[in-house]
């Protein structure tokens, strides 16, 4: 049986759930697990990068979308300097979401080679 | 150009080919498909299991898209064996039946963007085909529809989309003439395809922070238009860069939203940045950093610069070969044919065809199920004008190309329950009325400009709610239930559920009408030779040939019945006749029993009323025989000139054939032969009968020509005649007599 977010299970999030006003956001988004568990099915099928977008994915199902939209916006060329950078991924990093960290370090670091920073 | 001096060039150069743009190759300018001078030799170097020299480059050399796929997208396991091969070699095994799938993506993952480049670029078209039936993701092909209009009116959209599920389209694509208008169309889309079809997919393209943000509230349960670009320098004027578009693709995925990226041949040299790169080098980058990034699928094959690509020599087999690449890095393929390449249907169908009859996991990236016009990407490779055009091509290779007929009353049923739930819905959420004149247009439409009666503020206004109030898929869907669209409400409800589940994650999914996931993880493509792979089951085949078009000879039969009257009743045996004024007309077994009306449209009793009167204009008289032994034209017509007391006999068939006989010829060397039934007319058949009667006088008249047309008459009229001459021979009865009829009980 498949949790969401919220961690209810998806089957109870039926029609009458929602006629009852009991169905909230989170319980129609995915849960970090399963996103490891859909990782694992995409390693085993020869595709280890779509793995690792899952298991990044994972650790921005816990983030808000404010979060993640910021985020994305910061990692848009001529949108940050490298400090900014280096701080979001802190942040990342302090919330658990350490893969996506590694990332935003890594754009910084490519970003300034290039001459992509603010 | 100057205008030609001779007729055959000026006629050539009239037709609509000549519209479309023609470029002599110039590398400088990126407008060569295949192998440009300056592309790199391919080349891979690895130090301490880290890449130090890439295609040419040493990695302090390496620009944003080099480092990224070199430091994400190769399996450096496999890299030795697989830059080692020799690039004839592994062209060679990707047709090999013998060699699976499984192994040609093991490899593949090994080979840096410019090695698979050269591999692809010796597969001729014909091995092209075999391999996208090989090489693609899931078994099952499919398809996908863009459903936009000029005027973004929600309830033309929900419309056409419940029409386009009707249609099979597995996936809907709607983007916006006016970028405020996006929520709105989203939700008008998404309702719609609920109406025609569980499990659609939907997704409304708009620059990528705002389909993020609408994928996140689920107004859209799919993402596509993530744009990648094989320069640096156009990749940073799209707005974003390696690796902002890899957070993006987790973005999406953190909640539970399908995602593919774009990119396509020729983008780069259209932007005027394609570094002196051949076009299918810069895709092998994009298709090498999409798999980098963690995408699951491309849409590729030009897209929005496909008429580029078509411009240069070999450009529309580097569309394909592009499609192939993707598949060959394990991702799904989503295979363009999607902005239109050419102003030429005979251009445009050979641009598609392979792939088609190739199959692909969809075929097109955008099949115009609205007209042209509607079209808010520009108009299609594929659009409205051609469904039919396309389900007959379905039919006429027994392809599954994803698409289905659709009857009419069910169309207008979704169509019109369509209408009511967006109403339902916009009410509801407080976010439009529409009077009953918009809604009965819409129901009724072909396209936008048949409702006049849309007002272009309401989905401007109706976005600004959805917005500012946070609407979310969930409000849509208790919005439907409470209006009475239950079913509705589940389907996409539904879609909010299987985003929990995760499984749409996967390479190639799509849902079946039954809510089950095919992917490359559920439907894995099997082919290895005749026999194997996909096949429709016998459903589908049921589908994909049982155009609503197609007409069996019972059809045809129930057809003529109305035009049968009692016209012509039988008097008796015929009998030969001595009167020189005498002409006798033969009709064929089925005249007037089975079959009424001819393949002009005249009924067989006109034809038959202009004949005497023509025979009667020169003085003769004309006697109606039915033949009843021989369904054979000149025996009937020889037939009657036997018995006719001229020597002169008409033959006529009941679809309409005629000929003038005489008494003394052999069956096929008859007088005057009308062969094209569907160009005949009354003046016709008049003056078949006059020169009938002037042959009986004696005299050499005139033949008549038969009307020229450069329509195809056979397409149109051969399966009818098939039934015809069958019904005739069931009527035909051997060592019968002839028959004396009356017509109208006028003497004979």
């Amino acid at each position: 049986m498949t949790q969401a977010r919220s961690g209810r299970q998806v089957d109870e999030v039926t029609l009458d759930a929602v006629r009852r006003g009991e169905v909230a956001a989170d319980d129609v988004r995915i849960h970090p697990h399963t996103l490891l568990h859909q990782a694992q099915v995409a390693q085993d099928h020869a595709n280890p990068q779509l793995a690792a977008n899952f298991r990044r994915a994972a650790e921005l199902a816990l983030l808000d979308d404010a979060q993640v939209m910021a985020t994305y916006e910061a990692l848009r060329p001529g949108r940050s300097a490298y400090a900014d950078l280096v701080a979001i991924a802190d942040d990342l990093q302090h919330r658990g979401a350490v893969l996506n960290a590694a990332l935003v370090r890594e754009a910084a670091d490519a970003y300034r080679a290039r001459g992509l920073l603010t | 150009m100057t205008e030609p001096v001779i007729g055959r060039f000026r006629f050539m150069d009239a037709q609509r080919v000549n519209l479309d743009g023609f470029a002599v190759e110039d590398p400088s300018l990126g407008l060569v498909a295949f192998d440009a001078p300056t592309d790199p030799m391919p080349c891979l170097v690895i130090r301490d299991g880290v890449v130090e020299e890439m295609d040419g480059k040493e990695r302090a050399e390496f620009d944003l898209i080099d480092q990224f796929i070199a430091d994400h997208g190769l399996d450096l396991s496999a890299a030795d064996e697989a830059m080692a091969l020799d690039e004839l070699d592994f062209a060679r095994m990707i047709v090999d039946l013998g060699v699976s799938r499984a192994e040609l993506i093991r490899l593949a993952a090994g080979m840096t963007p410019a090695k698979l480049a050269r591999c692809l670029s010796h597969l001729r078209p014909a091995e092209l085909t075999l391999a996208l039936t090989k090489c693609r993701a899931r078994r099952t092909p499919s398809n996908q529809a863009h459903v936009t209009n000029r005027s973004d009116d929600p309830l033309l959209l929900a419309a056409d989309a419940a029409t386009a599920a009707a249609f099979g389209f597995r996936e809907i694509e709607t983007t916006v003439p006016v970028l405020g208008d996006a929520p709105s169309n989203a939700i008008a889309v998404s309702v719609g395809a609920a109406v025609g079809s569980p499990g659609i997919l939907v997704q409304c393209s708009v620059e990528e922070a705002l389909e993020l943000q609408m994928g996140m509230r689920g107004l859209v349960s799919y993402a596509e238009t993530v744009s990648l670009y094989g320069t640096e320098q156009i990749f940073i004027d799209g707005d974003d860069t390696p690796w902002s578009k890899a957070f993006l693709t987790s973005a999406y995925a953190s909640r539970g939203i399908k995602m593919r990226v774009t990119s396509g041949g020729g983008a780069e040299a259209l932007m005027g940045s394609a570094e002196g790169k051949s076009m299918f080098y810069l895709e092998a980058r994009c298709v090498a950093l999409a798999r980098a990034i963690g995408a699951q699928g491309v849409q590729n094959g030009g897209i929005d610069s496909a008429s580029v690509a078509g411009a240069v020599p070999s450009g529309v087999r580097s569309l394909m070969a592009e499609n192939l690449m993707v598949m060959l890095r394990n991702l799904e393929s989503c295979t363009g044919n999607d902005a239109l390449m050419s102003e030429s249907d005979v251009r445009r169908t050979s641009r598609t065809h392979p792939i088609f009859i190739g199959g692909t996991d969809f075929i097109c990236s955008g099949f115009g199920s609205i007209q042209r016009y509607d079209n808010m990407f520009g108009p299609s490779q594929w659009n409205a004008e051609d469904i039919d055009d396309y389900l007959a091509m379905q039919r006429d290779w027994g392809v599954d190309g994803g698409l289905r007929t659709a009857s009419e009353p069910e169309v207008a049923r979704l169509r019109e329950r369509a209408v009511a739930a967006v109403r339902a819905v916009y009410d509801a959420l407080g976010l439009a009325d529409f009077d009953d004149a918009w809604a009965a247009q819409a129901i009724d439409a072909a396209g936008s400009k048949d409702v006049p009666a849309a007002d272009l503020m309401t989905p401007l206004g109706a976005s600004r709610i959805i917005m500012d109030a946070g609407i979310t898929m969930l409000d849509v869907v208790a919005a439907l239930d409470e209006a009475g669209f239950e079913a509705e409400a589940e389907r996409l409800l539904d879609m909010l559920r299987v985003r929990v589940a995760g499984d749409y994650l996967q390479t190639a999914a799509i849902y079946t009408e039954d809510m089950r996931v095919l992917s490359l993880v559920t439907d894995p493509n099997d082919y290895a030779g005749p026999g194997t792979g996909y096949a429709p089951s016998a459903a589908r085949q049921q589908q994909i040939d049982g155009i609503r078009q197609a007409r069996s000879v019972d059809d045809l039969r129930h057809e003529q019945q109305a035009f049968v009257r009692d016209d012509l009743i039988v008097v008796g045996p015929a009998q030969a006749s001595t009167d020189p004024r005498d002409v006798v007309i033969g009709v064929s077994p089925a005249t007037g029993l089975a079959i009424g009306r001819t393949l002009c449209g005249l009924t067989t009793v006109e034809a038959i009323e202009e004949l005497l009167a023509g025979l009667e204009e020169e003085g003769c008289v004309g006697r109606i025989v039915r033949i009843n032994d021989t369904i054979d034209l000149g025996l009937i017509g020889l037939t009657a000139a036997r018995m006719a007391g001229s020597g002169i006999g008409i033959g006529l068939q009941a679809k309409g054939t005629a000929l003038i006989h005489r008494r003394d010829l052999t069956p096929l060397a008859n007088l005057e032969l009308y062969s094209v039934a569907p160009t005949l007319t009354r003046a016709a058949y008049r003056q078949l009968g006059i020169n009938a009667g002037r042959h009986a006088k004696g005299s050499t008249p005139e033949p008549q020509r038969n009307p020229y047309s450069d329509e195809a008459i056979e397409a149109r009229y051969h399966t009818t005649v098939v039934s015809l001459v069958a019904i005739e021979r069931q009527c035909c009865r051997p060592r019968s007599e002839p028959e004396q009829l009356l017509l109208h009980g006028r003497p004979a």
